[in-house]
């Protein structure tokens, strides 16, 4: 038995050497799928960092009336973050949100002028709630709006905002719901591609699997060095695409970076770099072995 | 050894209506360390014969009994122990085109399971025989056609077969490659071993003297102990 396998490893060993132009040839279309489904894998962290970090952006704000103290303000507070939709709150005074005002535009004279021809703070005391999700934030401002602090409250500012929060919310679904689209048609072809690689390649050899079988070989030994093969053509393509993963992911970094501080794609594949490795294996390993499996089994029907 | 029964073979197509008999009822019997030639034109049905004895293909009717077993009832994962005691020898090599002459004399071994010392030391040896020891790791395109034929002798012959069967060994040889080869099939039998020869080739067989088994139109139209070429 320990011979036999000693045997079939040597002999697809060999054969992947002495046929290195088709070996080459395949190790080349197993980089392309391998890498197709390394992106798919890729793009779950990057567009739940993005979706995150457009999420991250929307609230709701409470205004409060101008003659609420700040202890009235934090009993609202802690009243809304009981309630379980609310992921957290933040509290921005008047003269904070005043400072922040000027911070942001000290640069613009005409509004710094307007400010200060005003005479005083127009701002008012705030809590901006963040919500688990984009669907949420309906829920939490309507249980502002009619709940006991209705007489506290100056304005919910949810309904000028509700178009941009929908719109994030649709965007969230459609990315996932394109994503697992694509995520499935190329997921098809690239089986489909690998399968027809090895089939092309086993092809070529059908009279020998004849011969093999006419001079007393049994199916595993003739099976056996095809699978090998198989096998050495996914690690070796999985380790080349985990370089070019890499490669791109270190390149891409701060080119997405401008665009989107919060996405770091060498992050995200250092994160992720043994699972991802992992990935890249079993594509590789387990479709050399299924297409080399499959495409030998009509040949030894002699 | 082999006893050949009622053995039919018609091939039909959906193409034609007409099907083709490659083999119309034939039976003979074959001794154990006899050396019998089956002579025929190009299509009389010699290859389809053989290729029963080896259960490449079914009969449409009729059985090949080699060694009291019906070749034809054995299991597809039960063969390679049947092919294991044939040997065979196809017109066109057939040898293992990524593998060294070595490697397809000693590949027969290896699907044994035959120890490596065993084979490190038969595989030489036969290939003394055939008189290509200095060509162990060429590869067979490397070979000129009556030293692929040698390889291909040495590969049917290394594991010790009971039978060997030899389909037009000399097909593409010229007269000077077909003696040699003729010379060492003989040389074979002498050393006990049933050979089952297909040729169409009148001098070979007219120089052998031994039993002829002439097939034409798949049926056998005459078996002669001292055959000569006749058809």
């Amino acid at each position: 038995m320990t011979t036999s396998l000693k045997r079939i490893i040597k002999s697809g060993w060999k054969s992947f050497f002495r046929n290195i132009g088709l070996s080459i040839a395949s190790v080349f279309i197993m980089i392309m799928v391998i890498f197709m489904v390394s992106t798919l894998f890729l793009l779950g962290p990057v567009s739940d960092a993005l979706i995150s970090s457009v999420e991250k952006k929307v609230d709701v704000s409470v205004y409060f009336k101008e003659n609420i103290s700040e202890d009235e303000i934090m009993a609202v507070s802690a009243e809304i973050n009981s309630i379980s939709e609310v992921k957290e709150i933040e509290y921005v005074s008047k003269d904070q949100a005043l400072e922040t005002f000027i911070e942001r535009h000290k640069d613009d004279p005409v509004i710094i002028e307007s400010l200060a021809e005003l005479g005083y703070n127009p701002f008012y005391d705030a809590l901006n709630i963040r919500a688990w999700e984009a669907s949420q934030y309906e829920q939490v401002a309507s249980l502002l709006e009619a709940g006991v602090f209705q007489d506290l409250i100056h304005k919910v500012d949810y309904y000028q905002r509700k178009p941009i929060i929908d719109k994030v919310f649709a965007i969230t679904a459609g990315i996932n719901k394109i994503g697992l689209f694509f995520g499935l048609i190329f997921g098809i072809i690239a089986v489909l591609v690998a399968f027809n690689t090895v089939r092309i390649a086993i092809n070529n050899s059908d009279e020998e699997i004849s011969v093999m079988r006419l001079v007393g070989a049994s199916n595993s030994f003739v099976r056996g060095p095809f699978v090998v093969q198989g096998i050495i053509v996914g690690v070796i393509a999985a380790i080349v695409t985990l370089i070019l993963t890499f490669i791109l992911c270190y390149g891409f970094d701060s080119r997405i970076g401008s665009l989107a501080p919060e996405i770091s794609t060498y992050n995200i594949f250092l994160n992720n770099f043994f699972l991802l490795f992992l990935i890249q294996l079993a594509t590789g390993i387990g479709l050399g072995i299924i297409s080399s499996y499959i495409a030998i089994r009509k040949y030894l029907k002699i | 050894m082999i006893s050949i029964q009622n053995l039919s073979k018609i091939y039909s197509s959906k193409y034609s209506p007409d099907p083709t008999v490659a083999l119309n009822d034939i039976s003979f019997e074959i001794e154990d360390k006899e050396f019998v030639s089956l002579v025929g034109k190009s299509g009389a049905g010699k290859t389809t014969l053989l290729k029963m004895i080896l259960a490449e293909e079914k009969p449409s009717q009729g059985k090949v009994v080699f060694q009291g077993i019906n070749v034809h009832d054995i299991n597809r994962k039960h063969l390679p122990k049947l092919r294991q005691k044939i040997g065979v020898v196809f017109q066109d090599y057939k040898l293992f085109a990524f593998k060294t002459v070595c490697e397809n004399v000693a590949y027969v071994m290896e699907v044994m399971g035959a120890k490596e010392e065993d084979i490190n030391r038969d595989v030489p040896q036969i290939l003394d025989l055939v008189g290509l020891k200095d060509k162990m790791c060429n590869f067979p395109r490397e070979l000129s056609g009556g030293e692929k034929q040698r390889v291909a002798i040495a590969r049917a012959l290394i594991h010790r077969p009971d039978v060997i069967l030899a389909d037009e060994p000399t097909g593409n040889l010229d007269p000077y490659h077909t003696r040699g080869i003729i010379k060492l099939l003989l040389k074979i039998h002498g050393m006990g071993t049933t050979v089952v020869l297909a040729t169409h080739d009148k001098n070979v067989i007219n120089s052998l003297g031994k039993r002829v088994v002439t097939i034409d139109k798949g049926k056998i139209i005459r078996d002669e102990q001292k055959g000569r070429f006749i058809l």
